[in-house]
């Protein structure tokens, strides 16, 4: 897909420059956003997403500009899957309605077709046995593996996850990211708020590195992790690495 | 033997403990109250609950009616004053947040007094029985208004993004996401409120409504049985909130994923 940031500018309402006028256009398959936390990554996936607006600026998606209005909006959102850090699931609701829900309301698949994909992707995913159960229920792992299910269940036109696994106990952090890169592999095209550096350099082709509101570094990602260019990204990969086996 | 009175953390007792401590739990207080009768000599005695049958149930009824007239008459002021706190309408906003602190801050017999006789009677509201269901549920709205707005604000800001997130239309929202959380939240607190609204409806025998605390008050007035009178009443009240309580217990259990 294809990526445009025109000047892009986020204020929050304390008067706080969470993005500080974005230029960026190229064509993605899959994207990592890494960088330190407050650099705006999140601001920056979620107005990607139409979750929120910016304050100045432009975002074109696939040569068109990501609506306004709050009609156009809710089109623009329906065709993106997203997965948050945590809470993205209904509390009240069990895996499988998580799924069927907004399948039937949003994207009206008679409830019987909705059940089957819903299924279908629960079963893939492993979690056919907690079919029933609601995400109080549910380990961490399991939840964001319904919460990805969800996001892919009307095949959307792309995934943005937001720091999928940071949430998550190691160990079930690798399940999370094995999902996400089979995903890739069968040509999901999407965009990643990552702090796990591994996945960002061997599972994604492109990565920006984000800083203060500002991007300061973007490229393959094999060569922005071997040769950083800038003194931040320098000192911020230096700083992850201190306490690597 | 020690087993049977003392539970250990997180255990559940078993049915045989269960029963024994509640035997011994009654069988203290019915000893407790008989010593007291003894004491004053005072012997009960029941007759007049069948001579007066056909009232006491009119009363019971009528208590019945009040209560559920008021608690729905309540649920509706108390949604709109809860919303009316988080309104962007300034004078709004006051009026409701007026409304909650003077109604919750002033005692319910004052209250009475001061709607049934001063704004009452300056508004032409003489019906006993359509005075009392309005100052009943101006009085409890004010409370299910406080657990309205506590549930809404305790609803998660990432439940609303993730409903944004899946292309829920704002209307859709309310239906799928708001209404069920809010309900999960409310329904074991409102359930216990009509308990409230039961017992509360007492005090409008203060304005002559003859339910069934009127009822009792008229009974006694007549026979001097005043014990076994107030005794009767406190079964019959219990009749009603005991289950309700319950109710509301089953539904605090039916929702605990909330928590």
């Amino acid at each position: 897909m294809k990526i445009e940031f025109r000047g892009l500018v986020k204020k929050f309402e304390d008067g706080r420059t969470v993005l500080d006028s974005l230029d960026f256009a190229d064509e993605i398959r899959t994207l990592a956003i890494i960088g330190p936390s407050g650099g705006g990554k999140s601001t920056l996936l979620r107005i990607l997403g139409g979750l929120i607006l910016p304050t100045a600026g432009e975002v074109w998606v696939n040569g068109a500009p990501v609506p306004s209005g709050e009609e156009q909006l809710q089109r623009y959102r329906k065709e993106i899957g997203f997965v948050f850090q945590h809470g993205g699931l209904f509390r009240h609701m069990t895996a499988l309605e998580n799924i069927t829900v907004p399948l039937t309301q949003v994207h009206s698949y008679a409830s019987q077709e909705a059940a089957q994909r819903a299924l279908e992707l629960l079963e893939r995913f492993g979690l056919k046995e907690d079919i029933h159960k609601r995400p109080s229920q549910l380990s961490g792992g399991q939840q964001q593996r319904v919460a990805i299910a969800r996001a892919i269940a009307a095949r959307p036109k792309f995934l943005l996850l937001d720091e999928p696994t940071s949430a998550l106990d190691p160990e079930y952090t690798s399940e999370v990211l094995d999902i996400i890169s089979e995903l890739k592999n069968e040509g999901m095209e999407l965009v990643i708020v990552t702090h796990e550096m591994g996945f960002a350099r061997h599972a994604c082709e492109k990565a920006a590195f984000l800083s203060e509101g500002h991007l300061l570094e973007y490229g393959g990602s094999a060569e922005l992790f071997t040769s950083p260019q800038t003194r931040q990204l320098k000192q911020f990969l230096g700083k992850l690495l201190a306490w690597n086996v | 033997m020690k087993k049977k009175f003392i539970l250990k953390k997180n255990e559940r007792p078993s049915l045989i403990s269960a029963v024994l401590n509640w035997l011994l739990v009654c069988l203290f207080i019915i000893a407790a109250f008989w010593l007291s009768l003894h004491t004053i000599q005072a012997t009960l005695d029941f007759t007049f609950v069948a001579d007066f049958r056909i009232r006491l149930l009119k009363g019971f009824g009528m208590t019945l009616l009040l209560s559920l007239a008021s608690f729905f008459t309540s649920l509706l002021i108390g949604v709109l004053s809860a919303l009316g706190q988080g309104s962007r309408l300034q004078p709004l906003r006051c009026l409701c947040t007026l409304y909650v602190a003077f109604i919750r801050g002033t005692p319910l017999i004052m209250q009475i007094y001061l709607f049934f006789y001063i704004i009452g009677t300056a508004w032409g509201i003489h019906n006993r029985f359509l005075a009392g269901v309005l100052i009943l549920s101006v009085f409890e709205g004010a409370y299910v208004s406080e657990i309205i707005r506590g549930s809404l604000l305790s609803i998660d800001s990432s439940q609303l993004e993730a409903a944004r997130a899946v292309g829920f239309t704002p209307v859709q929202t309310i239906r799928n996401v708001i209404l069920p959380q809010l309900a999960a939240r409310t329904l074991p607190a409102l359930t216990g409120q009509l308990a409230s609204i039961i017992k509360d409806s007492s005090l409008l025998s203060m304005i002559a409504v003859i339910e069934l605390t009127q009822t009792i008050r008229e009974i006694t007035a007549t026979n001097f049985r005043l014990f076994e009178g107030y005794f009767f009443l406190g079964i019959l009240y219990l009749c009603l909130t005991l289950p309700v309580s319950l109710a509301s217990k089953a539904l605090e259990r039916r929702f605990y994923y909330e928590n």
